[in-house]
């Protein structure tokens, strides 16, 4: 192949990356911007869409269009629910204290990781896709789901979008981002809507989770790249910025696209998250520079 | 309390620590053995760690990179350059010394949350070229050292590291050297100004301290420990991988000091002690045994801060350091 081609590959695939990563940096990012907390657990939560995705898909394997349909409901509903009791039983009762939280979701991510492992062993389990067509182009062919895959995505994107700036939900979601107290003070039930942010956060990831399993396979361990890849997008994207957050998974998951096509993918990961702690360091107006409240 | 007795509990409290470690070796059956050399070597790991998140209120989440700098700084030179084994040591220890003086210089501009996030990336990165370099460091297989290469000649004697009696005391040695320096650092005026910086930085800089010259002794401190303890595991067990760099070597520590007490000086060695055994037992029960790690986070997060040694403090001995 020439490079012309070849730069159509990686692009596509860059885009591909780009949609499911946006999608759970928005979930970690949402999370962040409201709660102040950085949920280290975030991958596990995409690692269960994933693994719960197979499960729900191996109960119907004649009809893998609608076994994944149910799967793509399923999957987030599971893990959402499982989100609202990690916050009631632990994140609650330290009362959203920063460093604190950080060490509990560790504890949480080796929880949730370790428990997949023993209930649904160490494979890795392919899911098939719901539709099966190519896309043939003069040099060579691609996979049609990859590309519904990002039109999920996109869908699920401009519905985050319009659900944070334009419902009621979502206003007092930034309310409470914006002023816990006062919040409050104004009759905003604080706690529900923490759970509610942490659970939509958890089930963001959950849905990247079953998107993202025909492609890859799950497995017990998939959750620790799209952690350390959301932490880059949200930290480059910066805080309070729904914006940010979208376009820096696009330059992440494109250039990330690109670079692995073409270089080693370790190469790439090395500069990343070099390049994401200078980042932090030195343009505190980043993720965490905003004013501690 | 006056002056003098506190000092004489804290050296009974301390000495009879390093003694009963030194009796238990003859006592310990072949299997324990070996584990209470690992033990000593690993709490010191953890007694470096928490130099910084103990007595100076910085939490890191990144120090597996100056562990395994100490373990590929010593295990790569005794591979590559056949160094004598004690070269070896303090090549790796100070590799630990001068990484974590270097990158306290770039992440000490943060504090707590960006901090514990700084430190973990810069460990990912670490880790990650660990596995890129892998025709060096030969990736998650790693390197072996040989028998050979862990001896050398002292004074007409020769020095065998892998005699499991020699590596015992030599690993107390290495814990008790670890201990008189924690000791000591924390009764000094050093270790107060950490303290102070600990309990309310902008105060301790109003009193007039450099708050980021004290965090950068702190943390290069820190990192000599964690090197010192990786360079001495690779020479007593002769193996160095990558998963050593892995993320799971950064929480160790704080689940050690957590577990035994943060800002203690005895309890990195208890956290260690028990936490060993728990995943020792529990490893042999299911293969999913780091889920006892995830729960030990949570319930001692949740229930537990002050771990034993802060909690015996809290409650009765008062005067422990």
């Amino acid at each position: 192949m020439d490079l012309g081609p070849h730069l159509l590959l990686a692009l596509l695939e860059g885009c591909v990356a780009a949609f499911v990563l946006a999608v759970t940096a928005l979930g970690l990012s949402l999370v962040f911007g409201v709660m102040r907390i950085v949920n280290v657990a975030h991958g596990e939560f995409f690692m269960l869409g994933a693994v719960i995705a197979w499960w729900i898909t191996s109960l119907v394997p004649d009809a893998p269009f609608w076994g994944f349909m149910l799967a793509l409901v399923g999957a987030p509903l599971a893990v959402g629910a499982i989100a609202v009791a990690a916050d009631a039983l632990v994140l609650r009762r330290l009362n959203y204290q920063p460093e604190a939280t950080i060490v509990a979701t560790i504890g949480l991510l080796y929880i949730l990781q370790q428990l997949v492992l023993s209930i649904y062993g160490p494979d890795a389990r392919p899911v098939v896709a719901p539709i099966q067509f190519r896309i043939v182009f003069p040099w060579f062919g691609y996979s049609g789901y990859k590309l519904v895959a990002v039109g999920a995505a996109s869908l699920l994107l401009l519905a985050a979008w319009y659900g944070v700036t334009r419902t009621k939900f979502g206003l007092i979601m930034r309310a409470t981002q914006f002023d816990r107290e006062t919040a409050q003070a104004f009759g905003v039930p604080v706690k529900r809507v923490y759970a509610a942010v942490f659970a939509l956060g958890a089930m963001l990831a959950a849905v990247a989770g079953v998107l993202v399993v025909p492609l890859q396979q799950a497995h017990y361990l998939m959750g620790l790249d799209p952690l350390l890849l959301s932490f880059i997008v949200v930290i480059i994207g910066g805080l309070d910025s729904l914006k940010g957050t979208l376009i820096a998974a696009f330059v992440i998951g494109i250039s990330d696209g690109i670079i692995s096509v073409f270089f080693s993918p370790t190469l790439a990961k090395i500069i990343a998250t070099l390049a994401v702690a200078l980042v932090l360091v030195f343009m505190p107006n980043g993720l965490f520079g905003g004013k501690a409240r | 309390m006056t002056g003098a007795d506190k000092r004489l509990r804290v050296l009974a409290l301390h000495g009879g620590l390093v003694l009963v470690l030194f009796a238990l070796q003859f006592l310990l059956p072949d299997y324990d053995h070996t584990n209470f050399t690992s033990i000593m070597v690993l709490a010191t790991y953890a007694m470096g760690y928490n130099i910084l998140v103990g007595y100076t209120g910085l939490l890191s989440l990144g120090h597996a990179m100056f562990f395994a700098a100490g373990l590929y700084g010593a295990g790569m030179g005794v591979y590559y350059f056949a160094l004598h084994p004690v070269l070896a040591f303090v090549i790796g220890s100070s590799a630990g010394l001068i990484l974590a003086a270097l990158i306290g210089l770039i992440a000490l501009r943060t504090t707590g949350v960006a901090f514990m996030i700084v430190t973990m990336m810069f460990a990912q990165a670490a880790f990650l070229v660990t596995l890129y370099f892998n025709d060096v460091t030969h990736g998650d297989e790693g390197l072996t050292l040989t028998q050979a290469a862990r001896g050398f000649d002292l004074l007409g004697w020769h020095v065998d590291l892998t005699n499991p009696a020699l590596r015992y005391n030599l690993a107390l040695s290495l814990f008790t050297g670890a201990l008189v320096l924690c000791l000591a650092l924390v009764r000094s005026p050093i270790g107060r100004v950490l303290i102070a910086i600990r309990e309310n930085e902008e105060r301790t800089r109003m009193l007039g301290y450099d708050a980021r010259h004290y965090k950068l002794l702190a943390l290069s401190l820190s990192g000599l420990l964690s090197g010192a303890a990786g360079a001495a595991y690779v020479l007593f067990f002769g193996y160095v991988g990558s998963s050593f760099a892995a993320i799971q070597y950064s929480i160790y520590p704080l689940l050690w000091v957590l577990l035994g007490g943060v800002g203690t000086v005895v309890g990195p060695i208890i956290g260690t002690l028990l936490m060993f055994y728990l995943i020792e037992i529990s490893r042999d029960h299911m293969s999913s045994y780091m889920i006892v790690v995830g729960i030990m986070l949570v319930l001692l997060v949740l229930w537990f801060p002050k771990g034993i040694a802060g909690t015996i403090r809290a409650r009765w001995w008062g005067w422990i350091p």
